[in-house]
This record gives C-alpha cells, sequence and structure tokens, in this order.
C-alpha cells in the first residue's frame, strides 16, 4: 500500500489540483473566479503531461555534442514537452479570448456576477 | 448545492485516483509514453537535421503541421479579440503623431525600462536563433520580444507603446509570421518534397539535406515568433485599454 503510494503520489498532487479548478469551475457564481479556476485545471493538465516525460536518472532532451551511440534513456521523453510547449502558448491566447468576451459581457451587463448577468438578460 | 457540487467533485477525484492504479509509477524509464515515438526522435534528430535540441527538431519538423496550426489558432485567437474589443483605432490613429507625450513617470522606472529593454530583445533574438542548440524557439523567443513592448507600455505609457508598435504594424507582423510558416511549407512543394519537407530546400541551397532540414527550422521558428510577439502585445494592448488604445495601465 505505501509502496504504491510513494511511487504514485505525483498522480494525487495533480489530481487534488485538477479537482481544485473543477469545483472553482462548477461552484464558483463570479465568470473571473470561473476563469482562474479554468487556468489552474489546465496547468494541471500540463503538469501531468510533462511528469509522463521524465525518466529516472535521465538528462534535458537535448543530445551531448560529443555522443557516441544515442542511449534513449539517458534522456527525458521529449513529446511531452512539444505537446505542451503549443499548449502553453495556445492556453494563454484563448485565456485572452475569454477575457475579452469577459470585458463585452461587463459592458453590456454591467456584472461579472452570473446570476445578475441573468437577472439582466431576463428583464 | 455547495455540499452537491463537493459530491461531484469528490466522485471525479476519487474515479480519477482509481485511475491512476494502473499508470507506470513515476519516472519509470519503462513507461508507455517513452517506449513508442520518442526513442526514434531521440536517436534520429541529430542525423536527419543535425539539430541538438530534439524538443525543436519535433516541434517544427517531424510535427511541423502540429506547429503551424497552433501558430493560426494564436493568430486566430489576435484577430478575434481585436474584433470583439478594438473601438478607437480610426479616430485615434489618424492624429497619430511622434509628437510623444512623455507623462510624468516615476524616473527611476523609466531609466530602469531603457536599460532593459534592449537586453530583453538581444535575449529573446538569442532565444529564437539558438533555438536549435539550447532550450528555446519561437514561441517562447516570441513570449520575451512581446513582454519587452509590454514594458514599454507599462513603464511609460500605452500612447508610446503604441507609436512604436502601431496597430497597422503588429497586424501585419503577426500575419507575415503565419505567411513565412506557410509560405517555407509551400516552397518544400514546389521543390518536390512534401509539404514542410525542409530537405527539398537543398536543391536552392548549397547545404546538405540535413542542414537544409536544420535551415528550415530556423526559418519556421523566425515565422512563429514574429506571429507571437505581435499577437501577445496585441491582447495586451487590447485588454488593458477595453480596445481604446489609450491610457491603459
Amino acid at each position: 500500500m505505501l509502496e504504491t503510494f510513494t511511487a504514485r503520489y505525483y498522480y494525487l498532487l495533480v489530481i487534488f489540483l485538477m479537482m481544485l479548478g473543477l469545483w472553482g469551475m462548477i461552484s464558483k457564481r463570479n465568470l473571473m473566479k470561473k476563469l482562474i479556476a479554468m487556468t489552474i485545471f489546465q496547468s494541471a493538465i500540463i503538469f501531468f503531461y510533462i511528469a509522463s516525460g521524465v525518466k529516472r536518472g535521465a538528462a534535458i532532451p537535448i543530445i551531448e555534442h560529443d555522443h557516441t551511440k544515442i542511449n534513449p534513456d539517458l534522456y527525458h521523453n521529449p513529446l511531452p514537452h512539444v505537446l505542451m510547449l503549443t499548449a502553453i502558448v495556445v492556453g494563454v491566447a484563448t485565456l485572452g479570448v475569454a477575457l475579452a468576451l469577459l470585458e463585452r459581457i461587463y459592458d453590456r451587463c454591467g456584472s461579472i456576477e452570473e446570476d445578475e448577468i441573468i437577472r439582466k438578460l431576463e428583464e | 448545492m455547495r455540499f452537491f457540487n463537493l459530491l461531484i467533485v469528490g466522485l471525479v477525484g476519487s474515479l480519477l485516483l482509481w485511475g491512476t492504479m494502473d499508470f507506470p509509477r513515476w519516472a519509470d524509464p519503462n513507461a508507455p509514453a517513452s517506449r513508442h515515438v520518442s526513442p526514434y526522435y531521440l536517436e534520429h534528430a541529430i542525423d536527419d537535421m543535425e539539430v541538438p535540441n530534439v524538443v525543436s527538431a519535433i516541434l517544427a519538423d517531424y510535427r511541423g503541421y502540429d506547429t503551424m496550426y497552433e501558430t493560426v489558432v494564436i493568430f486566430c485567437a489576435g484577430i478575434s479579440i481585436l474584433l470583439l474589443l478594438r473601438v478607437g483605432e480610426t479616430a485615434y490613429m489618424k492624429k497619430r503623431s511622434l509628437k510623444i507625450r512623455l507623462v510624468r513617470r516615476n524616473p527611476i522606472l523609466i531609466i530602469a525600462c531603457r536599460i532593459l529593454f534592449p537586453a530583453i530583445v538581444l535575449f529573446a533574438l538569442y532565444v529564437i536563433a539558438h533555438g536549435h542548440h539550447s532550450p528555446g524557439g519561437g514561441f517562447q523567443g516570441g513570449v520575451i520580444l512581446g513582454a519587452g513592448f509590454i514594458l514599454i507600455a507599462l513603464a511609460y505609457n500605452m500612447h508610446i507603446a503604441i507609436v512604436i508598435f502601431y496597430p497597422r504594424l503588429h497586424r501585419f507582423i503577426a500575419a507575415l509570421g503565419v505567411t513565412i510558416y506557410s509560405l517555407v511549407g509551400l516552397i518544400c512543394l514546389l521543390l518536390g518534397g512534401n509539404f514542410l519537407d525542409y530537405s527539398a530546400l537543398s536543391k536552392i541551397l548549397p547545404v546538405s539535406p540535413a542542414e537544409a532540414r536544420s535551415l528550415g527550422i530556423l526559418a519556421v521558428e523566425i515565422g512563429v515568433g514574429f506571429t507571437v510577439m505581435a499577437i501577445m502585445f496585441s491582447i495586451y494592448a487590447d485588454l488593458s485599454t477595453r480596445g481604446r488604445l489609450r491610457r491603459g495601465l
């Protein structure tokens, strides 16, 4: 039992962070707080992918200059790094779009609280 | 209601935890994720394209399509923010003059910005150009360049940043980056290779196919850097001034 825990506690941390984001997204009424929660959720996924590329005793995936035979076990898995690199930048861009939408909502309804927006839209 | 939310979150969390029971141990070199394509990339990157940084090699060459559309996504995001928010551009930009209004700001901030800005730009260009050999590349360098312009907007004011990097220019640069990327792909296609197969570039450049792939990666990274820089600045400018492009923070 303890052995399974020590080998996998990283997943526990990632899932905790992810659930923090999920809880924020479903139970906060303020759209800005929802957005922050979404970003936390996204970071949890990025951490999870990066962690899946780690190998014990390995170095960063940049091949040394005077290498002879390349042993893949000595370099971290570069694939998650690539995927998350683009995911981070696209995440920033989509966050920008979300913030822009939020500003438009605020212009129109005068609030970013969910219930007040609904009341305003029903009028 | 609050209790119900916590219940859902707890349920999802415990299901996910249950799912991780089958997962490989952390940092296991024999994990399935590290067994399939990634050893191929690690073993062949040097021979295929003489790029020691395998992350750059995969990003711009092996998975070039992916990165190209990521760049297009960033471009689209920037354009949609522009469409959603920007209002004050036409009236404001007509009377754009080089007479810069220097608002009385903290001199320490201004001087620090003057010292830091060239260093930031130089470092960003290094990150883009040296992305083959050290951690870096178009995305990171572009973000650092964009941060340099944002620093100007923060330390002086939005007016000066907009005069330096005016809307037509940053829209043009954002489109230019995507164009560079797809043009490189198209040139490869015209030279008889596949789309984004940079080894075809060796027919017009005096280098071996492997070196041509390395040069192709550099060209593509420059395109990505342009787009990311322009879009980062445009997002900041629009969000901090609510599209009016004046005053700002």
